[in-house]
C-alpha cells in the first residue's frame, strides 16, 4: 500500500498515513486531487479508481471516506476489506465509533493503524491481537499517569 | 450534529475519565486540542481558519522552545502540531522537538513522539539521523512497549546508511519470546530488505526460521519478505513450494485459531499472500505447478460464501491458475468463476471480472466471446472506470477484423476523458493498434489524425516519430507508399485549410514535415499553395518556436517557382530579425536555398528519407579546407592541454627531471575521447536496459517496443477479402458467419438474455458481431498458445537500416553540425602524428611515464617476470611465432611499457593468434597478434571481439584486412569494465580467406582476471568518508590475517596493496581504510578491522558485484601469500 487517507464529506482530512517517501508538496497535491475526485463520484459507482499509475480503493462509512492507494497488480477487494477491518478495529476500540471519535482522538486512530498495518503491509490480521497490543500500551500509559500524578501531588503537598 | 457531539463527549475513552481526578494537567491539555478543533468547526471562512491556526502555531512554537515546558506538555503540543499539519499548515519547527520527545520522554510521551516523527518526516529527511540513537537505546530496553515502539518506527522509516548500526539488535529480536516483538522484527527486516537488499543478505536463513515460527502472525509477516524475494528470483525458492502449499492447506482447512477468521473465512490475507507466492513459483514450471493443483482446487471449492472476502480469494485463485502451467479442470472452474464476477450485479465485482478477463483473454479468447453481451453493456456503463477497463480488455482482443470498431470506441472514450494520464495511455494504444492492424490507407491516416488532435502535446513523443518513420521508410511497394503519402498530404492540406489554429503543436510539426517532404506527389498542388498555407501557421500566436522551425524547414524544401520564392522572401524578411536564433538561422537557410535551386537539390534531395544518411564523423570533407589554410600559413591546431603545456614550458624553467610524457597523455586522452560516443551508444543499446525501459513504459503508457511492427505488401493484399467480410457482418441483420453463430449459440445458455427493447438488442448484437469477429475460430485451437494468429494488415519493411532512422527524426536542426565529429577529428590527427613522430625518442619517455602513472612496484615485478616466461614458452612450442618477435610488434605507444606474458589464444595450420595486455592508468590495453604462418597472404581478414562484461574499443584506426605470409598483424584495443565479474572473458572470431581458398573462421576466448583492471584510488580520509556514505552496494566478510610480523594489519594490507594495486588511505590502530578503482572511474572502498585474529573487511561501491569480486581476489591474494 502506498498511502491511506481519511477525509470527511466536506473534504477535510482526518487522517493521513504515507508509506512511500513523498515531499510535503506532493502529499498535499495528491490528497487535494483525490479528495476532489472521490467526492465527485456517485454512491453507486465502483469503489475502485485508476489514478495516475495507482489504483485507488475507497469506501464511505457514514460521513467519513476511507481511501487507500495500492499498486495496479494488487488485489482491490482485499484492500477494501483492509479498510473494513480497520473500521471494525476502531469500532471495537471506541465502542461504536463515529467521526468525532477519530477527530478528537486521532492519535489513537494512528496507534491502531500502526498496529494493524506496518510499512504498508498488513501486520496483524487478528482483531484480538491488534487490540491486545493497543490495550497493553494504553494500560502502561495509565499506570504511568497514576505514577506521575502521585509524584506530582506529593511535590505539591510537601514542597 | 449536537447530539453526536454529546455522545462523543460521553463516550470519550478511558483516558478522559481518568483525568477527572483533581489537579490533572491532562484534562486541560485534551481540552486545548478540543478547543482548537471546536474552534475550527465553528468558523465559516477559510481565511478565519487560517488566522486561527497561525495563532495556534505561534503559541505552540513559543511553548515548545521554552525550557520550562515539561515532556508531558510537549506531548500535548505535538498532538496539536500534528493536527495543524494535517489541516495543511506547516509546523516544521516542531520536527526537532518530536525527535526530542521520542528521545527523552517517558514511555507514554515517547509513543506520541515516535508517532509525530513518523508522520512529520519521510525516509529521506535529514533529521531522521538524530533518531538513530534513540532507536538504538529503545531496542535494548527491557520494557516491551519501548521495544515495540522502536521496531514500529523502524519498519516505517529508517535512514538507509544507518541500518548496519541497528541490524544486529533487530536480528536478535527474531528470537524474542514475545511473538509481537518477533513479528515486528520480521517486518523491520522486510523494510530493510526493500531499501537496502544487500544489507540483509546474510540473514536469509533466519527468514526461514521466521517462516517456521509457531505463531501464525510471525509466519504471515515473513511471507512479505518471501513474496519480494521470489518476485526477484523465483528459481531460488522452488524448494519451499511444498511448504507454502502445506501452509495454505492448513489455513484453508481451518487449522488456525479462530481469531484469525474474518467474517468466518480463515485468515484471508494470509491465503492471498500464499496464492501470490504460489503463482510466482509455478509460472512456467510444470513440476512445481503440479504440486499446487490440489490446494488450488480446494481453495476454489471452499470459497463459496457470498461475501467480498471470498471473492477476493477467488480472484487471486483465478489469477494463480491462469499464471501457472495450465490444468484443464482448474481452468474450467476458474473460467466459471470469472463468469460469476462478470455477471454479478455488484459493480466492484464486475470491475474485477473485467480485470480478470483482461488478464486471461490472451490465453483464452473464448472467454471474451462467452461474455460478449456483458462486455458490450459495460462499454456503455455510466461509470468511466468500468468503461476504461472494458477498453483495456478490447485492446487485448483486437485483431485485423475488429480493429475499426474497437479503435472507434477508444477514440469515443478519449473525446470524453479529461484525465491526462488516461489520455496518454489510450492514445498510445490506439496508435499501436492503428499501425498494427490498419485495414487501409484512408483509415490509417484519419485515425492517426484523430490521435494527434486528441493526444495533443501530452502524448509520448515516439508516436509522431514512429509515424513519420513509417511514412518515410515505406513498405515493399512503391505504389502503395505513394498512395499513402499522397493521402496524408491531401488530408493535411484540407486540415490546414479549415482550422489550423485548433491543432496541437506536435500535429502541426508532423503536418509540416509531411507536406515539406511529400506535397510534390500531388500533381494539382502547387508548392506556392502549400507555402502559403504553411506561412499562415507562422502567424498564429499559439505556434511555438519549435513548430515554427519545423514549418520553416518544410518551406525550405518547397520553395520552388516564382510565387514560392517571393513567399520565401517575405518570410525571410519577417523572421530574419527574430529574437530566436534558431528561427533566424532557419530563415537564413530558407532565403539562401530558395535563391540557389541547385544547392537546394544537393542539400535537400527529394525522397531523402529513403536513402540512408551517411555521417562522415571524421569530417574528412574539411581536409581540403584545412590543408589550404595550412598552406596559407595558418598554425596547425593543437588541443587545449598541449597548448597549456607549451605555455607552461615557455613561461618557466622545468624543474622536473622529466616532463610529463606527451605520447602517453595524448593517447590516453584520445582513448577517453573516443570512448565517449561509443559508450553512449553501447549503453543505449544494452538489451537489458532497453527491455527494462520498455516494460516500465509499457505498464503505464504505450508498448511500442514490444510490438512487432510489420507492414508490407503481402499482408496488405491478403486482407482485402477479410475487409469485405467485415463489411458484410456489419449489415444490420444477424448475418454472422456460421462459425460465429455457432459459437454465440453455444454460449447463449450462459449469457443471460438482457431485457432490452428489440431494436436496442439488435444494435448490440451487431456491435458484438463486429467486436468479437475473428475470436471464435482461433479460440478452439490455442487455449494457452501465446502466438498471435491474427493476420497483420500492413507489413513494414524489414528494419535493417537502423542507422537511417535518423531520417525520420530529421528535425530542422539536422542542418546544424554536431560537435562530436570535431572531437574525433582531433583524436585521429593526434594519433597519427603521434604514431609517426614518436618512435625515435620513445624509450626513456615511456619508461618514465610508467613511474609517474603507476607509482607501484608491481609494474617492475611483472616486468622482470615477463621476459622469462616468454622464453620458456618459446622453447616448449617451437612452431609458435616467437614471443620476443611478437613483442616487437606491439603498437608504438605501448612498446616501452611492460606488458603481460604473451599467451597463445588459438591456432590452425595457417594462423596463430596470441594476446597480451598492458595496464595503463585509465584502461587496459589489449593487443591481439595475428601471425600468418602459411606461405600465402591472408585476405579479407576480419577480427571480431566481444565480451559481456567488458567494453572494447579498437585503437588501431583502420582494421587490418590483409596479412602477408609469415608476418604479423596487430589489433590493439582499449578495454574497460562494463560489469564486474571475478574473471572476465573476451570472445573473438577471426575470419579470413587464403587466396583461391574458401573463407575460414577460427574462434578463441581470452580470460582476464579482474585484478588487471584494478588501479589504486588516491584520496584523503575525508573524501573517503563522504564517498563511503554515498555507496549502496556492499559486502562484509572475515579474511585470514597474515601473522608473521608484529603489525599484522599493516603487513596484510601491504600484501593486498602489492598484489591488487590497492591504495592504503590510512591505518589507525586496528583499523585501516583502503581504496581502489576499477577502470574507468568505478571506485570501491574497503574498511578493515582486526578482530579476534581475523581481518573483518567491509567493502562498499556504487557498482553492483564489484565488492564481491574484489573480496574474492583479496581472499585469493592472501591465500597465495
Amino acid at each position: 500500500m502506498q498511502f491511506m487517507l481519511l477525509f470527511s464529506r466536506q473534504g477535510k482530512l482526518r487522517l493521513q498515513k504515507w508509506y512511500v517517501p513523498l515531499s510535503d508538496k506532493e502529499r498535499k497535491k495528491i490528497s487535494r486531487d483525490l479528495v476532489q475526485t472521490i467526492l465527485a463520484r456517485k454512491p453507486k459507482m465502483c469503489s475502485f479508481l485508476e489514478w495516475r499509475d495507482l489504483k485507488i480503493v475507497y469506501k464511505r462509512y457514514a460521513s467519513l471516506y476511507f481511501c487507500c492507494a495500492v499498486e495496479d497488480q494488487d488485489n482491490e477487494l482485499i484492500t477494501l476489506e483492509i479498510i473494513h477491518r480497520y473500521v471494525e478495529l476502531l469500532d471495537k476500540y471506541f465502542g461504536s465509533v463515529c467521526e468525532l471519535d477519530i477527530i478528537f482522538n486521532f492519535e489513537k486512530a494512528y496507534f491502531i493503524l500502526d498496529e494493524f498495518l506496518l510499512g504498508g503491509e498488513a501486520q496483524e490480521t487478528s482483531k484480538k491481537n491488534v487490540l491486545k497490543a493497543i490495550e497493553q500500551a494504553d494500560l502502561l500509559q495509565e499506570k504511568t499517569i497514576f505514577h506521575l500524578q502521585s509524584v506530582l501531588e506529593k511535590n505539591v503537598i510537601c514542597p | 450534529m449536537s447530539d453526536v457531539v454529546e455522545k462523543t463527549l460521553t463516550a470519550l475513552p478511558s483516558l478522559l475519565s481518568l483525568d477527572s481526578q483533581p489537579g490533572s494537567a491532562k484534562l486541560s491539555s485534551t481540552s486545548k486540542l478540543g478547543n482548537l478543533i471546536r474552534g475550527i468547526t465553528e468558523l465559516t471562512s477559510k481565511h478565519e481558519e487560517e488566522k486561527l491556526i497561525q495563532r495556534e502555531l505561534t503559541s505552540i512554537k513559543d511553548q515548545v522552545s521554552s525550557p520550562n515546558t515539561s515532556m508531558r506538555q510537549m506531548k500535548e503540543l505535538m498532538v496539536r502540531a500534528i493536527y495543524c499539519e494535517m489541516l495543511g499548515y506547516e509546523a516544521s519547527f516542531s520536527y526537532i522537538h518530536a525527535i526530542k520527545l521520542a528521545q527523552q520522554g517517558s514511555v507514554l510521551d515517547k509513543r506520541v513522539g515516535y508517532l509525530a516523527v513518523s508522520l512529520f518526516l519521510n525516509e529521506s529527511h535529514e533529521l531522521l539521523l538524530l533518531l538513530v540513537n534513540t532507536v538504538l537505546k529503545d531496542l535494548q530496553s527491557t520494557n516491551l512497549i519501548e521495544v515495540c515502539m522502536a521496531l514500529t518506527v523502524v519498519s516505517q522509516m529508517f535512514p538507509k546508511d544507518m541500518i548496519p548500526a541497528i541490524l544486529p539488535l533487530v536480528e536478535d529480536k527474531l528470537n524474542h519470546p514475545k511473538e509481537i516483538i518477533r513479528r515486528k522484527a520480521v517486518l523491520a527486516l522486510y523494510k530493510f530488505y526493500l531499501i537496502a537488499p544487500n544489507q540483509v543478505q546474510h540473514i536469509h536463513n533466519k527468514f526461514r526460521k521466521a517462516l517456521c515460527d509457531k505463531d501464525p502472525g510471525v509466519m504471515t509477516a515473513s511471507l512479505h519478505i518471501y513474496l519480494q524475494l521470489i518476485k526477484e528470483n523465483s528459481e531460488g525458492y522452488k524448494d519451499l513450494t511444498a511448504s507454502f502449499v502445506t501452509i495454505l492447506k492448513q489455513v484453508v482447512g481451518g487449522k488456525l485459531p479462530m481469531d484469525f477468521n474474518y467474517h468466518s473465512v480463515p485468515a484471508p490475507w494470509l491465503q492471498i499472500q500464499l496464492l501470490r507466492i504460489l503463482s510466482l513459483l509455478g509460472k512456467n514450471d510444470q513440476s512445481t505447478s503440479e504440486i499446487m493443483y490440489e490446494v488450488l482446487d480446494e481453495s476454489l471449492r471452499r470459497a463459496e460464501m457470498n461475501h467480498n472476502i471470498t471473492y477476493a480469494i477467488l480472484y487471486e485463485c483465478v489469477k494463480c491458475i491462469y499464471t501457472i502451467q495450465p490444468k484443464s479442470e482448474l481452468l474450467e472452474k476458474a473460467a466459471k468463476c470469472i463468469g460469476n464476477f462478470v455477471l454479478s450485479p455488484k459493480i466492484n465485482l464486475k470491475y474485477l471480472g473485467l480485470k480478470a478477463l483482461t488478464y486471461v483473454v490472451q490465453q483464452d479468447p473464448k472467454l471474451a466471446l462467452q461474455h460478449q453481451m456483458t462486455i458490450i453493456e459495460c462499454l456503455d456503463h455510466p461509470d468511466l472506470i468500468i468503461k476504461r477497463e472494458t477498453l483495456e480488455l478490447l485492446f487485448r482482443i483486437t485483431n485485423g477484423q475488429n480493429v475499426t470498431v474497437i479503435v472507434e470506441k477508444m477514440l469515443d472514450f478519449l473525446r470524453i476523458s479529461k484525465d491526462d494520464y488516461t489520455t496518454i495511455d489510450l492514445v498510445g494504444k490506439v496508435a499501436e493498434l492503428a499501425e498494427k492492424y490498419a485495414p487501409d490507407n484512408e483509415w490509417f491516416i484519419e485515425t492517426m489524425n484523430t490521435v494527434f488532435s486528441l493526444g495533443g502535446d501530452m502524448m509520448q513523443p515516439d508516436i509522431p516519430n514512429s509515424f513519420l518513420k513509417l511514412l518515410s521508410e515505406g513498405f515493399d511497394s512503391d505504389e502503395e507508399d505513394r498512395k499513402l503519402r499522397l493521402f496524408a498530404v491531401d488530408s493535411y492540406v484540407s486540415l490546414l485549410q479549415s482550422e489550423p489554429n485548433k491543432l496541437p503543436q506536435r500535429f502541426l510539426q508532423v503536418i509540416s514535415w509531411v507536406l515539406g517532404e511529400y506535397s510534390h506527389l500531388s500533381a494539382e498542388l502547387e508548392p506556392a499553395t502549400v507555402m502559403t498555407l504553411l506561412s499562415k501557421l507562422l502567424d498564429l500566436k499559439h505556434t511555438s518556436s519549435e513548430t515554427k522551425s519545423w514549418v520553416l524547414m518544410a518551406m525550405t524544401k518547397l520553395c520552388e517557382g516564382g510565387v514560392a520564392i517571393s513567399v520565401a522572401q517575405d518570410i525571410y524578411e519577417t523572421h530574419s530579425s527574430s529574437m530566436d536564433t534558431v528561427l533566424r538561422q532557419r530563415a537564413q537557410e530558407l532565403q539562401h536555398l530558395s535563391q540557389d535551386s541547385e544547392l537546394r537539390g544537393r542539400v535537400l534531395p527529394r525522397d531523402a528519407g529513403l536513402m540512408p544518411l551517411e555521417v562522415d564523423s571524421s569530417l574528412s570533407f574539411l581536409d581540403g579546407f584545412v590543408s589550404e589554410a595550412l598552406a596559407a600559413g595558418a598554425a596547425p591546431y593543437k588541443p587545449p592541454h598541449q597548448r597549456q603545456e607549451e605555455l607552461a614550458q615557455a613561461k618557466a624553467l622545468s624543474l622536473e627531471p622529466y616532463s610529463l610524457s606527451l605520447p602517453i597523455s595524448m593517447s590516453s586522452c584520445s582513448i577517453a575521447d573516443r570512448q565517449s560516443p561509443t559508450l553512449m551508444s553501447m549503453s543505449s543499446g544494452l538489451s537489458g536496459d532497453s527491455t527494462d525501459l520498455s516494460h516500465k513504459g509499457g505498464s503505464t503508457t504505450l508498448k511500442l517496443d514490444g510490438v512487432k511492427r510489420v507492414w508490407g505488401r503481402e499482408g496488405y493484399l491478403a486482407q482485402r477479402e477479410p475487409v469485405e467480410e467485415t463489411a458484410q457482418v456489419e449489415v444490420p441483420s444477424p448475418l454472422r458467419s456460421p462459425s460465429q453463430q455457432a459459437e454465440a449459440d453455444s454460449t447463449q445458455s450462459q449469457t443471460p438474455t438482457p431485457t432490452v427493447t428489440p431494436e436496442l438488442e439488435q444494435d448490440k448484437q451487431q456491435l458484438a458481431s463486429s467486436l468479437f469477429v475473428g475470436l471464435g475460430s482461433q479460440s478452439s485451437v490455442c487455449l494457452m498458445g501465446k502466438s498471435d494468429p491474427t493476420p497483420q494488415r500492413f507489413r513494414r519493411k524489414a528494419q535493417g537500416r537502423a542507422s537511417s532512422s535518423g531520417a525520420s527524426e530529421k528535425t530542422p536542426t539536422s542542418l546544424g553540425s554536431t560537435p562530436s565529429p570535431v572531437d574525433n577529428l582531433l583524436c585521429n590527427s593526434l594519433l597519427d602524428s603521434n604514431l609517426v613522430s614518436e618512435p625515435t625518442n620513445q624509450t626513456p619517455q615511456a619508461s618514465q611515464s610508467l613511474d609517474t602513472t603507476n607509482g607501484n612496484c608491481h609494474e617492475e615485478l611483472t616486468d622482470v617476470k615477463e621476459n622469462n616466461p616468454s622464453l620458456i614458452h618459446n622453447n616448449e612450442e617451437p612452431d609458435k611465432p616467437k614471443d620476443l618477435c611478437l613483442s616487437s610488434h606491439l603498437p608504438t605507444e605501448l612498446s616501452g611499457l611492460s606488458h603481460s606474458e604473451i599467451t597463445p589464444l588459438c591456432s590452425n595450420q595457417s594462423v596463430n593468434l596470441s594476446a597480451c595486455h598492458v595496464q595503463k592508468e585509465d584502461s587496459l590495453q589489449l593487443v591481439i597478434f595475428i601471425f600468418n604462418s602459411s606461405d600465402s597472404a591472408l585476405q579479407q581478414m576480419q577480427l571480431q571481439v566481444d565480451s559481456g562484461e567488458l567494453k572494447l574499443s579498437l585503437i588501431t584506426d583502420s582494421p587490418v584486412e590483409e596479412v602477408r605470409s609469415h608476418s604479423v598483424a596487430v589489433c590493439h584495443y582499449s578495454v574497460t569494465v562494463k560489469r564486474p565479474s571475478v574473471h572476465v572473458e573476451v570472445l573473438g572470431m577471426l575470419s579470413y580467406q587464403l587466396p583461391g581458398g574458401t573463407p575460414q573462421t577460427i574462434q578463441f576466448s581470452h580470460k582476464l582476471p579482474l585484478t588487471t583492471f584494478i588501479r589504486p584510488l588516491t584520496l584523503s580520509t575525508e573524501e573517503y568518508g563522504s564517498m563511503w556514505l554515498a555507496f549502496s552496494q556492499d559486502t562484509k566478510q572475515n579474511l585470514t590475517l597474515i601473522n608473521d610480523d608484529q603489525d599484522p594489519l599493516t603487513t596484510t594490507l601491504n600484501v593486498l596493496k602489492k598484489k591488487l594495486q590497492l591504495h592504503v588511505v590510512e591505518i589507525i590502530g586496528v583499523e585501516g581504510i583502503v581504496a581502489c578503482q576499477l577502470v574507468q572511474d568505478q571506485p570501491c572502498l574497503m574498511h578493515c578491522r582486526v578482530h579476534a585474529g581475523t581481518l573483518a573487511v567491509w567493502l562498499r561501491s556504487p557498482v553492483p558485484d564489484l565488492p564481491d569480486c574484489l573480496l574474492y581476489h583479496c581472499q585469493r591474494a592472501l591465500q597465495e601469500h
